[in-house]
């Protein structure tokens, strides 16, 4: 049987979470009510956390940090996340994005992940509350890496660092159906530029990997140099690095390869601007 | 094993059921206490045709847990009309055609009513995002776009 267990606080679900392996934390519910509804979880324990601190904001520093349990309408309801617009607004439907939690979509399988996506290409940080104790941020890198290996554990926070120009941060995802649809691939590029020079270029790729995937082929094709036509070339040369696309009803892996570079030679093109 | 009190306000009025633990509002709704206005189309998020609001949101009833309604304002399409008078977009769903078979109809009327409430103006591209995540598959959409904009007494040529 499945039961729903209530906590009041984060300490408190850690606590179920850690003691209980049919134990599973549900956020919005977006993706787990699914598998309850399809008769694919059946037994355990779903647990629910009403602790305010989960959906938190604290956006005045350099470093924002989100709750974990922030949805995607509640960013997109405020301006100061105005970068992050492009990567909510493009999540599901509106009902969607009043449930789907920004936790969640870290542990969305492919082609999901977009708002992730996003993240990654900001060097966020997650904030995992393992057991009882305080919280230590992990490189999204590093956390998504451990998700694919199966490692568990409650997501409390993620850190965002502020990007310096929010016109230097790009997103995009490729759907086959408007205005709505499910991701063939997403492309999320910070390319700050120092003296017309990209500095610390980041790319990342939703859908292109079993988790949202650094592009660091690409990465290095940008760094210290100014986006022009060889620069975009090379870039364009070194898309597919490391991708492992999956064939699933959006699109097959040929297509996902296919469509990449193109996409990406587009948004860097845009980025030129 | 044990059911769980859940209590919340439907469509206005208090009600109070049990249910089973990781049931959803759906069925809470439907089983437990007899709406029938939302409907089970996929239960995956991907129709619509559950859409409710919670707290004056749309959420997808077969995606929320009912657990997690207590004490919050839950309201269906079956609480639109005022006794034999018809919600203004009920109205304007008669008037435009905007149902065939109708199974879409009260999710797409509740997408509607949360876009009203917060954007009594809206554009024309404005509706079409509202309604984004509720799938007709009788009216090719533009005589509920249509109908839409006429409850709101716009033309949806209000730019952004
Ligand atoms: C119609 C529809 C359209 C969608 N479109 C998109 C889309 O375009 N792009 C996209 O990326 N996704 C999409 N999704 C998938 C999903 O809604 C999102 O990925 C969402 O962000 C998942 O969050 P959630 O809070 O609903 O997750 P839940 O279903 O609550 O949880 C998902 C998983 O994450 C775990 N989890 C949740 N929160 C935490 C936490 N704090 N700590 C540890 N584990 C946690 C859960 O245990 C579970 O395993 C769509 C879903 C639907 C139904
Ligand atoms: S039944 Fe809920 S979205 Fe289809
Ligand atoms: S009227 Fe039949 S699905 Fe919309």
């Amino acid at each position: 049987m499945l039961d729903v267990r209530t906590c009041a606080s984060l300490a408190e679900a850690a606590g179920i979470l850690s003691g209980d392996r049919q134990a599973l934390l549900v956020g919005g519910g977006t993706l787990v009510m699914r598998d309850v509804n399809e008769g694919r979880l059946t037994d355990g324990t779903l647990v629910r956390v009403t602790d305010p601190a989960l959906t938190q904001m604290s956006l005045s520093g350099a470093r924002l940090e989100l709750g974990a349990g922030v949805t995607m309408a509640m960013v997109l309801a405020r301006p100061e996340l105005a970068f992050l617009h492009g990567a909510a607004r493009a999540i599901g439907g509106p009902a969607v994005r009043n449930m789907a939690t920004i936790g969640g979509n870290l542990f969305a399988p492919m082609p999901y992940g977009d708002f992730t996506t996003a993240l990654l290409a900001l060097d966020a940080l997650v904030v995992v509350q393992s057991g009882y104790g305080a919280g230590r941020p992990v490189p999204l890198e590093e956390f998504l890496a451990a998700r694919e290996r199966g490692s568990q554990g409650m997501v409390t926070a993620l850190q965002v660092p502020r990007p310096q120009n929010p016109q230097h941060f790009h997103f995009r995802k490729i759907s086959r159906v408007k205005p709505k649809g499910i991701a063939v691939l997403s492309i999320a590029a910070h390319l700050p530029l120092a003296g017309g020079r990209v500095a610390q270029a980041r790319i990342a790729y939703g859908a292109m990997a079993p988790t949202p995937m650094r592009a660091k082929g690409v990465e290095r094709a940008l760094e210290g140099r100014a986006l022009d036509a060889a620069t975009l070339a090379a870039a364009r040369q070194a898309a597919l690095e490391g991708t492992r696309p999956e064939t699933d009803a959006i699109a097959s892996a040929w297509y996902r390869r296919e469509v990449l570079p193109v996409h990406l030679a587009r948004l860097l093109a845009g980025a030129a601007r | 094993m044990a059911k769980h009190p859940v209590q919340f306000r439907l469509n206005g009025s208090d009600r109070a059921t049990f249910v089973d633990g990781a049931e959803n509002l759906l069925n809470t709704l439907r089983r437990g206490l007899g709406d029938f206005a939302p409907k089970y189309g996929c239960g995956q998020g991907t129709c619509g045709v559950c859409t409710v609001l919670v707290d004056g949101e749309p959420h997808l009833s077969c995606l929320t847990l009912a657990v997690a309604c207590e004490g919050r304002h839950v309201e269906t399409a079956s609480g639109m009309a005022d006794g034999p008078d018809f919600h203004p977009l009920q109205a304007a769903f008669m008037d435009h055609f905007a149902a065939q078979c109708g199974f879409c109809t009260p999710g797409m009327l509740t997408a509607a009513r949360a876009l009203l409430a917060k954007n009594p103006n809206p554009t024309r591209d404005e509706v079409v995002e509202a309604i984004s995540g509720n799938i007709c598959r009788c009216t090719g959409y533009e005589p509920i776009i249509a109908a839409i904009l006429a409850a709101a007494g716009s033309s949806g040529a209000r730019r952004a």
